[in-house]
């Protein structure tokens, strides 16, 4: 079992280090996920300007997976179009249900999942341990949770 | 706690699947682990990497001997049919299998009487069963608006979550004993939780988080002076404690069949005779009735009563072959076997620097469950690299987070031993911790 596969050097620098951690003002909405088997858990709020997320921010507690992961995706989605953090969201939710065979990217040549994803392509090897793909998911299921009440505050 | 002395049950049914021909005795025979070890062939399983299994998982659930893997098999390929309602020769076979199992499990909780015995899914739907018939019945017995209920904040979920949906709808109040710093029940209000107002009082006997054996007896006399029931979950106590229901001072006592070297899919009421006699039913349908008009039925008498629909046979006979099992090793055994083996698993974990325990540090008054939390490594980060080791331990919330919350930790590792756990498998688990702690960086 290639435990290095799981734990990247990738993901344990963002589980000690996490980046946008910490809960900050302003915020249109805040969400709160937990993994009912595990307890693990995550506050998150999300700022938009427009149509683009200009914060994410959360306060998480739980296993090096879920930490690095919320890590990884604030990194990804600030600064980005809801449209485009949205598929990022979806790239990383296939990824996750790779089982580990992450397929080249042929339709996206120019831009493919490992640049896409970044950091985040560094979870592929989480894909193989099936009782951990739901750490990954926690941060991502809490932010897309968040801007789709966002979106719908906004929307009179 | 039961005393030590008093004699061992006897089973009503000739144990058929004993693993060793032992006379029985009011001496408690020393475990042949190894011999125990060869009637369960998981054991001798190899996982990735060729690493031999570790399996210190058993409070989650046991393995299977032979001999119920072989009750199991021989049950579907011979004697299947349905019980009680089918009147050829099978049908007789399977009825006098699931019954006969009724009557070994009698006989291994000292139950007075085969017709206390009821058969449930599992523990949580036997404590269900009595949650809910409390709410429905008539008389003193139901519980209402006023009413007080008392569990305890080390309950698993399945011993708070229904208490706490009776409450919300009879109206009646929720109140618990709290924990003491070293993870024992929190007795000093009990005159105060343990009033005029309490109908139920429904606790735990062995924590499977703590480790706590509870004083069961003490507290269920306290509830029989103030009028209250009380009920028990004993899942993790019937696989590792001598049990005898008639001396316990329970009105009610749930457990679980997968705990106990049973399959999944079965579990066990037991209820006072005159208590059951009185409750109404819990769920409708094939088997519990006297009779059936368009209008309105009238009820089976216990345990058919509460046995609606076609019941787990084939993991009823399973069971009774699991006890039948368990009564050949003896108890008293298991439960030295489980006292001797968490004593070395407490002194080994206190070895490894950044531990800590979550209960009791000493081997007194406990069951084999050891959770812990290792410095600056999250629980599943743990139990993920000891699995790469092919050590089977249990990270997460073990069902009890209020019991997590007392000790603020959200969760933990859990390591269970059972009567098949060798002294090499925990020095395995230590190996692993010191691995966990030094690929984490931590050590």
């Amino acid at each position: 079992m290639d435990l290095d596969a799981l734990y990247q050097e990738i993901i344990l620098d963002h589980y000690k280090r996490p980046h946008h951690a910490g809960l900050r003002e302003p915020y249109d909405t805040e969400t709160h996920h937990v993994n009912p088997t595990c307890g693990d858990e995550i506050t998150l709020r999300v700022h938009l300007s427009g149509d683009t997320v200009s914060d994410v921010s959360y306060d998480a507690e739980g296993c090096s997976i879920s930490q690095a992961s919320a890590s990884v995706m604030s990194d990804l989605v600030i600064g980005k179009t809801v449209p485009e953090a949205m598929g990022l969201h979806e790239d990383f939710v296939a990824l996750m249900q790779s089982r580990g065979a992450v397929e080249p990217d042929e339709d996206h040549l120019d831009n493919p999942l490992e640049d896409r994803l970044e950091d985040g392509i560094a979870f592929a090897g989480v894909a193989k341990f099936p009782a951990r793909i739901k750490c990954a998911l926690l941060g991502w299921m809490a932010w897309k949770d968040a801007v789709a009440q966002a979106t719908r505050k906004e929307t009179p | 706690m039961p005393s030590d002395d008093r004699p061992m049950s006897t089973p009503m049914s000739t144990p058929m699947n004993t693993p060793m021909s032992t006379e029985r005795t009011e001496a408690v025979t020393t475990l042949d682990v190894a011999r125990i070890r060869g009637d369960f062939p998981i054991l001798s399983r190899r996982l990735a990497d060729d690493h031999p299994l570790v399996y210190l998982d058993s409070a989650n659930t046991s393995q299977k001997p032979r001999q119920v893997i072989d009750a199991l098999r021989d049950h579907y390929a011979l004697h299947n049919a349905n019980v009680a309602r089918a009147m050829h020769q099978l049908g007789a076979e399977a009825t006098a299998a699931y019954e006969g199992a009724r009557d070994a499990i009698a006989g291994f909780i000292g139950a007075p009487s085969r017709d206390e015995v009821v058969f449930a899914k599992n523990a949580s739907e036997a404590l269900n069963l009595a949650a809910n018939v409390l709410a429905w019945a008539d008389g003193d017995l139901r519980v209402g608006p006023g009413d007080e209920v008392v569990i305890t904040e080390m309950e698993h979920h399945s011993n708070i979550v229904p208490w706490q949906l009776l409450c919300q709808r009879t109206g009646a109040t929720l109140r618990w004993f709290g924990l003491t710093d070293e993870g024992r029940l929190d007795l000093s209000n009990i005159d105060d939780l343990i009033n005029e107002r309490t109908k139920v009082v429904s606790l735990v006997w062995v924590s499977n988080m703590l480790g706590t054996v509870n004083p069961v007896t003490e507290i269920a006399s306290r509830a029989k002076q103030a009028g209250a029931l009380t009920v028990v979950d004993a899942s993790q106590a019937v696989p590792q404690l001598p049990v005898d229901v008639s001396t316990l001072g329970a009105d009610l006592v749930a457990f679980t069949g997968h705990k106990l070297l049973g399959p999944t899919g079965i579990g066990v009421l037991w209820g006072r005779y005159d208590l059951l006699a009185q409750l109404p039913p819990f769920l409708g349908g094939g088997e519990m009735i006297a009779t059936v008009a368009m209008e309105r039925s009238t009820y089976a008498p216990p345990p058919s009563r509460f046995e609606a629909g076609t019941p787990p046979i084939a993991q009823a006979v399973g069971l009774g072959a699991a006890v039948d099992y368990l009564s050949g090793v003896g108890m008293e055994a298991v439960a030295a076997r489980e006292q001797e083996i968490t004593a070395y698993a407490l002194k080994r974990l206190a070895e490894v620097p950044g531990i800590r325990i979550l209960g009791p540090t000493e081997a007194i008054d406990r069951g084999g469950a050891v959770s812990f939390v290792v410095d600056g490594v999250h629980p599943h980060d743990v139990s993920q690299v000891l699995d790469s080791r092919g050590v089977a331990v249990r990270a997460g919330h073990h069902c009890a987070k209020p019991a997590h919350a007392r000790f603020g930790a959200q969760s933990s590792v859990r390591a269970s031993a059972y009567l098949y756990t060798l002294e090499e498998e925990i020095d395995a688990l230590v190996e692993g911790l010191e691995h966990t702690r030094s690929y984490f960086g931590v050590a």
